[in-house]
């Protein structure tokens, strides 16, 4: 299939700061596709010249086609964005706010009441239809600003932070609805600073860091491929014991990562490894055994965590 | 059936303006209307039994359309600094606007438009109360509303595109101090510019506002004089023109960085 989104080398710089260090990625029609990173590796700023409100500095970008620098209003015309901060219409209704947002795109407005009662269904605030933004909590202003997104019926939903600053419950909730989406076709791009949505939604995703990619692949095949299969976490009582017990531990495995509270060991085998490490008597006050996932491989990628 | 997209841009304001239009008539007719009681009736009872005319007016004639298009003048500078930096600095609502097919220069033009709109209103109610108070002697007189509307957009569209650029709103509270009250007060609004020191004159005759007020009060008292009104018209003109341009720029880079 054509790709729907195609970046090469894309750069984005302000001033002489390179947020954005070309990157190259592509993106195919109806899958899920993430940037997983920490703040400042430069997700908004790709995001937002995939939207056509940023102009590109360096390399080519394709967006349904495309050349965002002459055909700008036209892309804008098929995507939904759900911007990282919220921008909704404070002096105007939850309906209001989607009827002038379907003007935008100039749909008529029958139409858009269609959609629009529709789509409060979908986000579950037709009960707040004549309600002003400012009371609405943070994961119902998030739910109405994707409403909003919609109201184009787009081909492609561009989400920066979709969940940041919401409560489990409610990003269960939106994750519920993204999926819903993603089952009817829409293509979805997403930016993420937890590994837990990245491994929920994303069909594919890349690793960004300092404005590179640096590591691309579906979240099973990037755990396999850059940590191991399992993982033991130790937890000292004191930061000088773990200090201590750090060579000691990298006798015992090829794969020990220090994080501010634990050392975090790589093994196929974590039971094994354990079982060593206590023999051993390094002296760890708690052993945790666990799968490894995409933080695992962010801290084996960069040695950082995804927050920090 | 497509509608422009300036239009467009206009609509969200005029839903604005739906919601909330009882406080906004309110405070942007008030002030004028006192203004006109006081110095119309007022001040212009105390001039009648005294040197009986200004400029060969009545005075409630003369500060008539000077105080209409003044009013105009403030709205417009009002409504092209603080909803402009909400718009892209404390609600961000322009940047949700830039994400769709409009385009920032759309949203300046379109913004600027509604002002004017905004202005045209405004500046009707006033006209109907001056002429049942008797204050336009010319049938002429209804010409005066265009003149206020152009000089409000000769004023939102640079104030708008300055705006735009700013971070904070500490500065216009000065702009109100050192140049609209000032352009209030010294552009033939309450006296003719004849009353001011002869090297102000010059400095008066630049301010927009001065243009505008002249093309209204020659309308109103039904003195036209053609050649100098199409001289005001262009200057008006090219201050709105002016702006656009500058507003297109300024609202892409603050917008579309
Ligand atoms: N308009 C701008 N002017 C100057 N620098 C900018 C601008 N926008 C972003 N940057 C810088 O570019 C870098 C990348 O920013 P960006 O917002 O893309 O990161 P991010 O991955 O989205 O981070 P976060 O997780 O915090 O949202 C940061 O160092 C940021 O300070
Ligand atoms: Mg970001």
């Amino acid at each position: 299939m054509d790709p729907l989104i195609e970046a090469r080398a894309l750069t984005k710089r302000f001033g002489g700061f390179v947020a954005v260090d070309g990157i190259d990625f592509v993106i195919r029609p109806g899958e899920a596709f993430g940037f997983l990173g920490p703040n400042g590796a430069g997700k908004s700023s790709t995001m937002r010249m995939i939207g056509c409100v940023s102009p590109v500095s360096g390399g080519t970008l394709r967006v349904l086609g495309m050349d965002p620098a002459a055909d700008g209003a036209q892309i804008r015309a098929r995507l939904g964005v759900v911007p990282q901060e919220d921008n909704l219409d404070t002096e105007l209704t939850v309906w209001d706010n989607l009827m002038i947002y379907g003007r935008y795109f100039d749909l008529p407005r029958a139409e858009i009441r269609r959609r629009a009662e529709e789509l409060l269904e979908f986000v579950q605030l037709t009960d707040r239809r004549d309600s002003r933004v400012d009371p609405l909590s943070g994961g119902m202003k998030r739910r109405l600003t994707i409403a909003r997104a919609l109201i184009n019926e787009p081909e492609v939903l561009l989400l920066d932070e979709p969940t940041t600053g919401l409560d489990p419950q409610a990003r269960h909730m939106l994750w519920e609805r993204l999926y819903r989406l993603k089952q009817d076709g829409v293509t979805l791009v997403l930016t993420t600073h937890y590994m837990d949505e990245a491994e929920q939604l994303c069909d594919r995703l890349v690793i960004m860091d300092a404005g590179r990619i640096v590591a691309e692949g579906s979240p099973r095949d990037l755990v396999a491929t850059h940590a191991t299969r399992e993982v033991v976490e130790l937890r000292f009582g004191r930061a000088a014991e773990q200090h201590a017990a750090l060579a000691r531990v990298r006798t015992l495995a090829p794969r020990v990562e220090p994080v501010a509270d634990r050392l975090l060991v790589y093994t196929d085998d974590g039971d094994a490894t354990a079982a060593a490490v206590t023999a051993d008597g390094v002296g760890a006050a708690s052993v945790l055994v666990r799968r490894a996932s995409l933080e695992d491989v962010f801290l084996i990628l960069t040695g950082r965590t995804l927050e920090e | 059936m497509s509608t422009p997209p300036v239009v467009r841009v206009m609509e969200r304001e005029a839903r604005v303006l739906a919601r909330l239009w009882r406080g906004m008539v309110f405070s942007t007719l008030l002030s004028p209307l006192l203004f006109l009681a006081a110095m119309g009736l007022g001040l212009g009872g105390l001039v009648k039994a005294h040197t009986g005319r200004v400029a060969g007016l009545t005075y409630l004639d003369f500060v008539a359309p000077g105080l209409m298009v003044a009013s105009a003048m403030q709205l417009a500078a009002n409504e092209a600094m603080w909803p402009v930096l909400g718009g892209v600095k404390w609600m961000k609502t322009f940047h949700a606007t830039v994400a769709t097919p409009i385009t920032a220069g759309e949203i300046v033009v379109g913004y600027v438009l509604w002002v004017v709109v905004r202005a045209i209103g405004a500046s009707t109610v006033f006209f109907v109360v001056a002429a049942l108070l008797g204050a336009v002697p010319s049938a002429w007189g209804v010409l005066a509303i265009p003149a206020a509307a152009l000089c409000a957009g000769a004023f939102a569209a640079p104030l708008a595109a300055y705006s735009v650029t700013l971070d904070t709103d500490l500065v216009f509270p000065v702009i109100m101090r050192v140049g609209v009250l000032p352009l209030f007060l010294f552009s033939g609004t309450f006296f003719p510019l004849s009353q001011l020191p002869s090297g102000l004159r010059p400095l008066a005759a630049m301010s927009p506002l001065w243009h505008g007020v002249e093309l209204a009060r020659g309308a109103t008292t039904g003195t036209l004089h053609i050649g100098a009104d199409i001289v005001h018209v262009l200057v008006l003109l090219a201050c709105v023109g002016a702006g656009f341009a500058w507003g297109r720029r300024t609202f892409a880079r603050r917008l579309t960085s």
